[in-house]
């Protein structure tokens, strides 16, 4: 035979579904949120897209130049963040805090501890965080929808949450108004992040997600099932003062953090019955935060607090191994 | 404003008086010759003394139940610093060091097959034997880098173990992961060898090797004392090696090696040395 | 000589002699060790180290068939009424039967289980252990009755109270053949799930009787048995017609072959003659795997003989073979929904891989299977299984020298 033959360890076939491969279809399903996003805020979303993308890919390249490590810009993952990112960015973010982000979110978010798979958080939520905390007011200065708006006469709003948690502390009670407009959250027609507003264009995306087999339902199954039940126990006891479980679902950034950003796979545990618990988590923390904590959000918050509990989670939650179950020895 | 003040410094101080307290009562006695001669220790915890690190050996060493000269890393310095710590007399082991007997990487040797997987020689290895078509040579997957506590290794851009002379301690971890046994301990006044660890016929070795020993036996004619030959393949006698160098240029496949003169093809150690200690 | 797991037998016959076949011409050395037979008749050329499927060269009888395929005078039929167990066992032995699945383990060493584990289930394994192979279900399709009666034998000898048949549920033809076969006799045949790796033994085991095997348990522990139906056949023709084991069914199939088929073949017949038979080769094939996709061992060339475990041949194509570079991994827990033994095969590979070889046993790194699941699923197309094994090897060393 002239050619050399290949030879390997078994198995000899592989699925072909690869790393980038799976990237390259999560960025096609956050793509409606992103038509969604500059139909309602403009030319301004779309700004905020773009840098906060081509951020984190420099970034990422510059990172790993600087490491002596092989740019892998290509698989795509960066690009995700970047997107992520700037779907958790209000839309009149200016061109340097969109560009930080993008910075804190490769460099200090992923590119420190070692690259894609060693990150312990979700980099885009840990520069959103930062970004919050850093930058309030940018952060907090929101725009109302304009279809098609010009992106130049921007007015600003509060989100829903925001304007719950302003008239629950200033009142004690909730506006009954707010539980009013249910059909324009779903489509997204509300203040908010880029991204977070239309739960109909996410819910779309991650359709195709489940479809692609690249979503469980775990994660966010629990993440939703848990705010729903919680908060109506609220609801429930107090509906004058506490919004309904549907408010709680469709403003705000629940349905972006369930499905996307706490399904992130390297920073959430391998195990079915951790991800159970991981979205259980996720669910009463956010709940407490939006109803007791200072900030009117708490997904990015509750999700970066369960991220850091990932390790332990895989410690208490391996799966048995075939033949430990105890079920075998009958004879 | 006061207050604040107050109380932080309060708080400080109840907590330093408590640690100090802490590290008095639960001070844990410490040989003070057993500090003494972790400072002196390489602290690579290569394992080369047989304890897990470098702490054990101390413990070992204090407690009289190891010799002072099972540090090969250390080497002389060590040994006589740590006898003026134990207060005895004792004199260091030959320095010895590894160094991998084979040139053929892979524009120079043959493949039998294209090697898939995981990047380790013992995983290679048990795929019909290593696709290096050469049953002694190096795999060049880099098992041994891996290993080396010392970043004594180097693989080259055609995929072969170069071990440095100088950064090499002796402490054989190298030696252990390698499924080919080509790295072989030789004393480190020896800097010439014969870089090939293949016991086929010559005729085979020609086939898959541009630069292997074929066992012609003209080094060992020419310097009878300094070369042996055993099995097809010719190795230096380390002991007695003072005229070995007058060989190399006999070599007709050029697989004898004078390191102090420049390490094999590709390497980026010493390229040639400024002064040959041979040349004299 | 290496046709088997366990102690290789050791040449029993003379360059130059000539022999019949089903001659002895390799001797059982050890308990795990079954006898070789020559398959076919002819002249003995060469006794010396030749090329085998593990990879290296090993000890080998070469025999020049003198075309007439004339049977060896002492062959002994039994008559199965008249038989004790240790009869039928010797006589299994004697005729070097091995599981035909692909692992080849000696068939005698299965059927003496330690009298205090009772074998209550007997199961016969007719689902294909791997992709692309059909031999088990070209053999339940054209040889039912040779099945039937091994199958009737082994019940015999473990005096199992359930017998079942296994098939895969996208085989009705082979499911109705047997079930029309068995007929009346108290022999189940159980459609299973179609999903790998159901052929793998404690795998089918839980699916059949719903108990696992305890982890580093062996299937005689939950009172059960399991032997490949292709096995049974060649169980039945040992004990009856005295017939050893010199041939099987191989299925020679790829992308990279012309016309695939089922062969039956002698053991011990060149590669070189079985891809000949099949119309030859489409291209250069780019890997030469004997056995499955997922568990087979890729070779050197078409100069090795087929074995008693050579299930199948599959080639593939250049562009069949996956030569992605490895990635890192992002934990996407494929693997871990993936493994049939319920592991996390990317935390054993990644402490293997760093030698943390007392943290890889932790998480039960020996449990591994080596199907294969993990690392066909992996995204980051990390040798996940390569990993495992090597760290399996390095556990097994260190306890050996421990």
């Amino acid at each position: 035979m002239s050619k050399q033959l290949y030879l390997s360890s078994s198995p000899h076939i592989h699925s072909g579904d690869t790393t980038s491969k799976v990237m390259r279809a999560v960025l096609y399903s956050l793509l409606p949120a992103c038509a969604v996003a500059v139909y309602f805020f403009g030319p301004a979303a779309l700004t905020v897209l773009l840098i906060a993308t081509l951020g984190c890919l420099a970034t990422e390249v510059v990172c790993q130049r600087l490491m002596g490590q092989p740019v892998t810009i290509a698989d795509g993952s960066a690009a995700i963040t970047g997107v992520l990112l700037a779907l958790n960015l209000p839309p009149s973010s200016p061109w340097w805090l969109t560009l930080l982000g993008a910075v804190i979110a490769i460099a200090i978010g992923k590119q420190v501890y070692g690259g894609l798979g060693s990150n312990p958080f979700n980099p885009a939520l840990v520069a959103r965080v930062v970004l919050l905390i850093s930058f309030p007011v940018q952060m907090t200065t929101w725009s109302s929808p304009t279809p098609f708006g010009s992106g130049l006469d921007l007015v600003t709003t509060a989100t829903p949450l925001g304007e719950w948690k302003n008239a629950v502390m200033l009142t004690g009670q909730m506006p009954p108004e707010l539980q009013s407009g249910m059909v324009d959250y779903f489509l997204g027609n509300m203040a908010g992040c880029i991204g977070e507003v239309s739960a109909l264009a996410l819910l779309l995306g991650a359709g195709y997600l489940f479809y692609k087999r690249i979503l469980t339902w775990h994660i966010p199954a629990t993440f939703v099932g848990t705010v729903v039940l919680f908060s109506s126990v609220f609801w429930l006891a107090s509906p004058d003062k506490y919004p309904n479980p549907l408010f709680h679902l469709l403003t705000g950034g629940l349905v972006l953090g369930a499905f996307y950003m706490a399904t992130d796979m390297v920073t959430t545990p391998v195990s079915t019955k951790g991800m159970l618990f991981f979205g259980v988590g996720c669910g009463v923390l956010t709940v407490l935060i939006r109803l007791f904590g200072g900030y009117p959000e708490g997904v990015s918050f509750a999700i970066l607090l369960m991220n850091a509990a990932t390790p332990l989670i895989d410690r208490y939650t391996r799966p048995k191994t075939f033949g430990t179950s105890g079920q075998g020895a009958t004879s | 404003m006061l207050a604040a003040i107050l109380s932080l410094g309060c708080i400080g101080l109840v907590a330093a008086i408590a640690l100090g307290l802490a590290a008095k009562k639960f001070a844990v006695e410490v040989d003070p010759r057993e500090l003494a001669a972790m400072e002196v220790l390489p602290g690579a915890n290569c394992g080369a003394c047989g304890f897990p690190g470098c702490a054990g050996y101390a413990k070992a060493l204090v407690a009289g139940t190891i010799d002072l000269n099972q540090c090969p890393p250390g080497g002389a310095d060590v040994v006589a610093k740590l006898a003026r710590i134990l207060g005895v007399e004792a004199s260091a082991a030959a320095r010895e060091i590894a160094v991998v007997l084979c040139q053929g990487d892979n524009r120079k040797a043959q493949v039998k097959y294209q090697y898939l997987g995981l990047a380790d020689c013992t995983a290679a290895q048990k795929i019909a034997g290593g696709p290096k078509a050469c049953p002694g040579g190096c795999l060049g997957l880099a098992s041994c880098q891996r290993a080396c506590p010392f970043d004594a290794i180097e693989m080259t851009a055609d995929g072969l173990a170069v071990i440095s002379r100088e950064k090499c301690t002796g402490c054989r971890k190298c030696l252990a992961v390698c499924p080919r046994n080509v790295i072989r301990m030789t004393p480190y006044e020896s800097a010439i060898h014969v870089l090939c660890n293949s016991h086929d016929k010559g005729a085979m070795v020609r086939k898959y090797c541009q630069i292997g020993c074929i066992g012609c036996h003209i080094c060992k004619k020419t310097i009878p004392g300094a070369y042996k030959v055993e099995d097809f393949l010719a190795t230096v006698v380390y002991e007695q090696d003072e005229e070995a160098i007058e060989a190399i240029g006999k070599c007709p496949t050029k697989c004898i090696r004078d390191f102090s003169d420049g390490y094999p093809e590709g390497s980026k150690l010493l390229p040639v040395a400024a002064d040959k200690p041979h040349a004299a | 000589m290496a046709q088997h797991i366990g102690a290789p037998a050791v040449a029993s016959v003379e360059v130059g002699q000539s022999v019949a076949k089903g001659q002895e011409i390799g001797s059982a050395k050890g308990f795990v060790s079954v006898p070789v037979h020559a398959p076919t008749s002819g002249e003995v050329v060469a006794v010396e180290s030749r090329p085998h499927p593990w990879g290296t060269s090993l000890p080998a009888v070469v025999i020049k068939p003198d075309g007439e395929d004339r049977w060896t005078a002492d062959l002994q039929p039994g008559d199965p009424s008249a038989l004790s167990v240790d009869d039928i066992v010797e006589k299994v032995r004697l005729a070097g039967v091995v599981g035909m699945g692909g692992a080849a383990f000696p068939a005698h060493v299965k059927m003496s289980p330690p009298p205090e584990k009772k074998i209550s289930t007997l199961i016969f394994n007719g689902v294909e252990c791997e992709p692309y192979l059909t031999a088990d279900h070209r053999m339940m399709l054209e040889e039912p009755e040779r099945i039937l009666q091994g199958v009737a034998l082994l019940k015999y000898v473990f005096g199992a109270d359930r017998v079942v048949i296994g098939i895969e549920a996208n085989k009705p033809d082979a499911i109705a053949l047997l079930e029309k076969e068995c007929a009346g006799a108290p022999v189940e045949i159980l459609p299973l799930q179609v999903k790998y790796p159901q052929g793998a033994e404690k795998q089918l085991i839980a699916a059949v009787t719903g108990r696992e095997v305890p982890s580093g348990g062996l299937p005689m522990d939950v009172g059960v048995a399991v032997h490949n139906v292709s096995t049974a056949a060649a169980v039945a023709d040992a004990v009856l017609f005295g017939r050893p084991l010199i041939e099987r069914v191989c299925t020679v199939t790829g992308p990279a072959i012309r016309e695939p088929k089922n062969l039956r073949i002698r053991i011990g017949t060149p590669l070189s003659h079985l891809v000949e038979v099949c119309g030859g080769l489409t291209e250069d094939p780019g890997k030469i795997v004997l056995g499955g996709p997922m568990m087979g061992f890729t070779q050197l060339g078409f100069d090795v003989p087929a074995t008693r475990g050579t299930s199948g041949l599959l080639l593939l194509r250049d562009e069949d073979v996956d030569r992605q570079e490895e990635g890192p991994c992002i934990r996407c827990s494929r693997c871990v929904q993936a493994c049939p033994m319920h592991l996390l095969p990317t935390t054993i590979a990644a402490y293997s891989r760093r030698d943390l070889l007392a943290e890889a046993s932790e998480y039960c790194a020996m449990d591994c299977i080596e199907c294969g699941s993990c690392s066909y699923v992996c995204p980051a197309t990390i040798p996940l299984v390569q990993a495992i094994r090597y760290g399996k090897a390095a556990i097994l060393a260190k306890k050996r020298n421990s």
